[in-house]
């Protein structure tokens, strides 16, 4: 039953393979990806039923330290069900738009996408991650320009070269990594790491400090935020909302390396990463709500709300607590969704601009802004109790800048629906256009209902990660070393 | 030996990073393939440089070299030519659709990019 680990890295490769070779119609290719999507959503679920202790796949069968091995647990599979419903919401929006006809390749890329972050989300070994990251950003790349245009292509490039950059420096850091341990397996860095002798814990620190800023260029946290709007307003709508669980990806790597390979009770980091990564947050989420009240189009608007709320996001993650963490998972879960609905609205509203989507974009506003009937006050609220300790300082900024990326919505929405006058009705407008983004509300409503159970299951994800114990213990290193 | 590696390694960074600060997308390719250079060296020296060994089991060697960052340099290598191939395409879609090979987005952006 272990195979099933390796399914949701299998399973969207065989697939896209498949649409390469077949060359079917489009409607083929959509019921051929859409089947994936599902079965990737029935994959994760299953994983995750299963992840109470923290299982593994070794490639090959070979053993921990020496072959390279995959991870299930609690949080691997939560990021894997996240980006399954996901991918599955933004193929139904592509299907009942029919943006998916403006290139080719459109599904051969989303597979391949969701190939690689399934990869990231599951693999134990660092270079692993390395190896899946650029699988993901590859298909990233292809599916940002999809459609054409200048100004795509353009921000396109600075996209390209800026993760390039952070692939360098990822290496360096890994190479660094390796050299003073001898490992890249997370469990056996983890194992390793304490006895590590003192002359080497400065190269270390540099290595870890290079890690975290790889993870924060993929997070969007400043100073390292410059790709994200640029990418995110210019490239197409339904692929940016896809791209709001990239940004995730690098809030994931940050949770389970400042966990489980540099925890805070690590002598030669000790508090380092998080007394770097907490003002660096503060400063995302206030930026990204400043951006957010200067934007004037809809698209570079979301983009920013995007960046406010990674920010809120990376404070909860950078406190390093059980408790923190918990809430952090859960604005994640949140913030993936809200940002997927506004960004499939951005797509809706330039040929719609009816009661219903003017309704949708109420509703996604207020789960953004984190007002109290959705999920996302919920998560505020979830993260400000978590940080008690320091609240003056971060309560202040987390409430102002609610205050701020409220306002900015209020008045883009008002100067769209009540101000513009209606668009020309074309005959392009799909009947179904609006069904993707009104389930990603419903997903929202029921994120926030279900807030109880989904907490408790999150808190539990929380002590399993702060106790690394069983993840170390699965890859049998005590054992097999 | 290490001297000389670690030479290589500073000149190829700071010639990429150099490279890559510049306005045109082509200087910032080349700055990137650079800078990809020094760190596939760099991850070679990070198995440690022992000349004349082998990294594979043979008979008659005496000792051996870290096998592992070899394979990492080689995955790297072949990440970070298809990474430039598909800069390279995208710089030249770029120049041939806005007539400029600006790295910077200058024009607020049009409704063209919706197209």
């Amino acid at each position: 039953m272990s195979n099933l680990i390796i399914a949701p890295i299998i399973l969207p490769a065989v697939l896209a393979g498949l649409l390469v070779i077949l060359r079917p119609s489009i409607g083929l290719q959509r019921v051929i990806s859409g089947a994936g999507a599902l079965a990737l959503c029935v994959i994760a679920v299953m994983l995750a039923a299963q992840a109470d202790t923290p299982r593994a796949y070794f490639l090959g069968n070979w053993p921990a330290p020496f072959g390279i091995a995959l991870m299930s647990d609690r949080l691997s599979s939560l990021m894997l069900m996240l980006t399954a419903a996901l991918g599955l919401l933004v193929l139904i929006h592509v299907a009942s738009t029919g943006w998916d006809r403006s290139g080719k390749h459109f599904h051969t890329l989303f597979l391949f996408q969701l190939m690689g972050l399934n990869g990231a989300f599951l693999t134990a070994d660092a270079f692993n991650l390395f190896v899946f990251f650029e699988v993901l950003l590859i298909a990233s790349y292809g599916l940002m320009v999809h459609g054409g245009g200048r100004d795509r292509l353009r921000a396109g490039v600075q996209y390209v070269a800026f993760n390039l950059l952070g692939s360098s420096l990822f290496l360096i850091a890994l190479a660094t990594i390796y050299a003073v341990t001898g490992t890249l397996n997370m469990a056996d860095l983890a194992v390793k790491l304490p006895e590590l002798p003192a002359g080497d814990s400065a190269l270390l620190r540099v290595a870890a400090v290079l890690v975290m800023m790889v993870f924060a260029i993929k997070a969007a946290m400043v100073p390292l935020q410059f790709w994200l709007p640029a990418t995110y307003a210019n490239a197409p709508a339904p692929v940016a909302a896809l791209f709001a669980v990239m940004t995730k990806v690098g809030a994931y790597a940050l949770i389970r390396f400042g966990t489980l390979v540099f925890p805070t009770d690590l002598a030669a980091t000790g508090t380092l990463i998080q007394d770097l990564l907490q003002p660096a947050a503060i400063i995302t989420m206030v930026i990204g709500a400043i951006g957010v009240l200067g934007s004037r189009e809809l698209p570079r608007l979301v983009a920013f709300s995007a960046l406010g709320s990674m920010g809120l996001l990376l404070i909860a993650v950078s406190a390093f607590t059980p408790q923190a963490t918990a809430a952090a998972l859960y604005y994640l879960i949140h913030s993936t969704l809200a940002m997927a609905a506004l960004f499939l609205l951005s797509d809706l509203v330039p040929n719609r601009r009816d009661g219903l989507t003017a309704a949708l974009f109420m509703a996604a506003a207020v789960a953004m802004a984190g007002m109290p009937p959705l999920s996302g006050f919920v998560g505020k609220l979830l993260i400000m109790d978590a940080l008690r300790a320091s609240a003056p300082l971060i309560w202040t900024l987390i409430l102002l800048s609610s205050l701020l990326t409220m306002l900015g919505l209020a008045r883009i929405g008002s100067g769209l629906f009540w101000k513009a006058e209606a668009p020309r009705p074309s005959d392009s407008i799909a009947p179904f256009a609006p069904v993707a983004t009104a389930l990603c509300l419903s997903a929202l409503l029921a994120l926030t209902l279900g807030a109880g159970p989904i907490l408790t299951w999150l808190e539990a994800t929380a002590q399993n990660l702060h106790a690394p114990a069983a993840y170390i213990a699965a890859l049998s290193l005590g054992a097999g070393g | 030996m290490e001297l000389l590696v670690a030479i290589a390694i500073g000149t190829l960074t700071s010639s990429g990073v150099y490279l890559m600060l510049r306005q045109r997308s082509f200087p910032v390719i080349l700055g990137l393939s650079l800078l990809s250079y020094a760190v596939n060296l760099f991850i070679f020296a990070a198995g440690r440089l022992a000349p004349d060994l082998p990294p594979i089991i043979s008979k008659t060697a005496l000792g051996y070299t870290d096998p592992l960052p070899q394979a990492l340099v080689l995955t790297a290598i072949v990440i970070s030519f298809g990474m430039t191939a598909v800069l390279v395409i995208m710089a030249i879609g770029a120049y041939l659709t806005s007539g400029a090979d600006d790295v910077a987005l200058t024009q607020a952006p049009t409704d063209e990019g919706q197209a």
